[in-house]
């Protein structure tokens, strides 16, 4: 019965640990040799970036003509890629900052890895635009410095010009973030170990030694820090929503896209958080870090945010309807029934339908399932920004001009090796950083133990 | 000038809150206590005050801010005004968004920049020596020697008391 009304009071973490424990746990990935599923999973990602790099390597060298784009159809593949890997990186920030700020803290088993899982897809994000611009040596050129021609400045009417801003302060702030809380972790780690790790941890702890007086600003430094980036990430996806809703074009020229894209965004990023902590509970033997609870949380939350989503979809209908406007009620109408209609179907199915699932707790503990299910939520995501923008730009106001598209290889092909850089970097970060915040754990063993008011 | 510390680990988290405030009680000046991760309570216990570290971050919030709304103004109002669809040079709602990056940007280094300065960390400082454990699962309070009447022994017996797992006694030569 106590169970019932108090739910928090459960332990949050298995198997009875000490705080030695924690570190014990927690480092021995990081001190042992790599077991055959990290080289098996490295390896793989590691072809998949050789393949990226090989594929922007011949674009940057030859042009962007390498990519189906055409004059009807000018965003595709590149820009549903770069707010793809945006909005997985919300997630990451949802847990850090905003679950902190609600004083959720179950999120310290996945905080670490969540906040890592925001840095590398920014990165991925990043490098879209990038390409995108056919010259990438000049991409200091987005920046206001001081130039010899006038001094010239860039527009900061333009809500591309936002997005330069928000993502290098979204990233920065990230970055930031994940290295302040990772601080008294990188001690830990100096502490215990020799050699050369203990040399390029203690450079990077910069001397930490817990000292009451320096955690007593920390904590503080962080909750500032969390504070900052809740309305950051709600700025970020907002502002790369505008890059669409400013715009003329029916499908896009709406004001319910900053909610609709922050909540997708948020979708997304938890579909891929559970993918990544139950292949790194299995391959590192976290079972008792990241419990079947933690996933069974993660999974409402999945499913609370794939309803907004939905409501969404639905309000983006009933609005093209109810507006009257023929160009309006035409763009849904060929997004759902026209020639590419069956990538709008794809991202019903995954995003709004599959998640239904998640309301029967059988399913929430059966982890194969919740595992197919948010593979299923990263797919639906990217189709959902494929069918945004390229549904509504092939067939616009004048039918004369109306055109497909289909990606060509070199444009799979830097898709895929986003994800091998993605992957690449993830597994790095767990072979040789703490992927779980044991400074933040320790904290909360007692929790549910019944032995401290 | 040397100064004579005593040393005292504990593990269990009520047994150093205990300790701390018979500590104080008893009045002895404690030096610092070295902590695994933030224990709530611990400085309360230890009689800290809150840090006042927001007003950095919020004296730089608005400066960041305040920057990038003037610069945006000066650069398409005054500079070089370019027309851009026949919108206003002036045209403020634009410059919105950029603001508020350049304020969040701007309070979040500043104030972990003031954080790292203010607790004095910076890449090649030497962690101080501290008995085994202070950064795994050790709770350790220093207590400093302030005059004559500083009996380590008994000091020592108090913290056993409280269960403490060791104590050590140390001198140490001029300040850190």
């Amino acid at each position: 019965m106590t169970e019932a009304l108090f739910p928090l009071q459960r332990p949050l973490i298995a198997g009875d640990k000490t705080a030695a424990d924690v570190t014990r746990d927690v480092c021995r990935p990081l001190e042992g040799r790599p077991t055959p599923l990290w080289w098996a999973g490295f390896l793989a990602a590691a072809a998949l970036l050789g393949l990226g790099v090989v594929c922007v390597g011949y674009e940057v060298a030859t042009g962007i003509g390498t990519w189906g784009l055409n004059k009807t159809v000018g965003w595709a593949f590149d820009i549903t890629n770069f707010v793809f890997w945006v909005g997985i990186g919300h997630a990451g920030t949802l847990i850090s900052a905003v679950l902190f700020l609600l004083r959720q803290r179950w999120r310290t088993s996945v905080n670490r890895a969540a906040e890592a899982m925001t840095l590398f897809a920014v990165m991925c994000a990043a490098l879209f635009p990038l390409i995108h611009m056919g010259r990438p040596w000049f991409a200091y050129w987005v920046f206001p410095y001081p130039n010899t021609r006038g001094s010239l400045w860039v527009n900061f009417r333009s809500p591309l010009l936002w997005d330069v801003f928000a993502i290098s302060t979204y990233f920065l702030i990230s970055l930031v973030f994940w290295y302040v809380g990772l601080i008294p972790d990188l001690a830990t780690l100096r502490d215990r170990s020799s050699g050369r790790r203990q040399r390029l941890a203690g450079l990077f702890a910069l001397g930490w030694n817990g000292a009451l007086s320096t955690w007593n600003r920390y904590e503080l430094v962080y909750l500032l820090l969390a504070g900052l980036a809740t309305p950051l990430v709600l700025s970020v996806h907002s502002i790369v929503s505008f890059d669409f809703s400013t715009s003329v074009i029916p499908g896009w020229h709406t004001t319910i896209f900053p909610p609709y894209f922050v909540a997708g965004a948020i979708f997304s990023g938890l579909g891929m958080v559970l993918t990544l902590m139950l292949i790194a509970r299995k391959t590192m033997r976290l079972e008792d870090y990241i419990t079947p609870r933690h996933v069974d949380v993660l999974c409402k939350l999945v499913l609370a945010t794939s309803l907004m989503v939905g409501l969404a979809y639905t309000t983006e209908i009933a609005t093209a309807l109810y507006s009257g406007n023929p160009y309006e009620g035409f763009a849904f109408l060929n997004r759902a029934a026209g020639p590419m209609g069956w990538t709008y179907w794809i991202m019903v199915g995954c995003n709004v339908a599959a998640p239904q699932l998640l309301w029967s707790a059988r399913v929430r503990r059966r982890l194969g399932i919740v595992f197919a299910i948010s593979l299923l939520v990263n797919v639906g995501m990217w189709f959902e920004r494929f069918v945004i923008i390229v549904t509504s730009l092939h067939r616009d106001f004048l039918p004369s001009s109306w055109a497909s598209y289909s990606p060509t290889p070199i444009e799979i092909g830097t898709l895929l090796g986003s994800f091998g850089l993605f992957f690449t970097l993830f597994l790095l970060f767990c072979r040789f950083l703490p992927a779980i915040a044991m400074g933040e754990v320790k904290g909360v063993l007692s929790h549910g133990k019944g032995d401290h008011a | 000038m040397s100064r004579r510390l005593l040393y005292a680990s504990f593990v269990g988290e009520a047994e150093v809150l205990a300790a701390v405030a018979a500590l104080r009680a008893g009045g002895h000046s404690i030096d610092e206590i070295y902590a695994p991760y933030a224990l709530h309570g611990l400085d309360r216990a230890a009689g800290l005050r809150r840090s006042r570290l927001g007003w950095v971050c919020a004296a730089a919030g608005f400066l960041g801010a305040g920057g990038m709304a003037w610069f945006q103004s000066w650069t398409s109002a005054t500079s070089w005004p370019l027309n851009v669809g026949g919108k206003p040079f002036f045209s403020w709602p634009a410059f919105v968004p950029v603001t508020f990056e350049g304020g969040v940007l701007a309070a979040g280094l500043a104030t972990v920049a003031a954080f790292l300065l203010r607790s004095r960390l910076y890449p090649g400082r030497a962690p101080s020596p501290l008995p085994a454990g202070a950064t795994d699962d050790r709770f350790v309070v220093a207590v400093v020697a302030r005059d004559a009447t500083f009996d380590a022994q008994a000091l020592a017996r108090l913290c056993l008391e409280h269960g403490a797992v060791e104590t050590v006694e140390r001198v140490e030569r001029g300040e850190p």
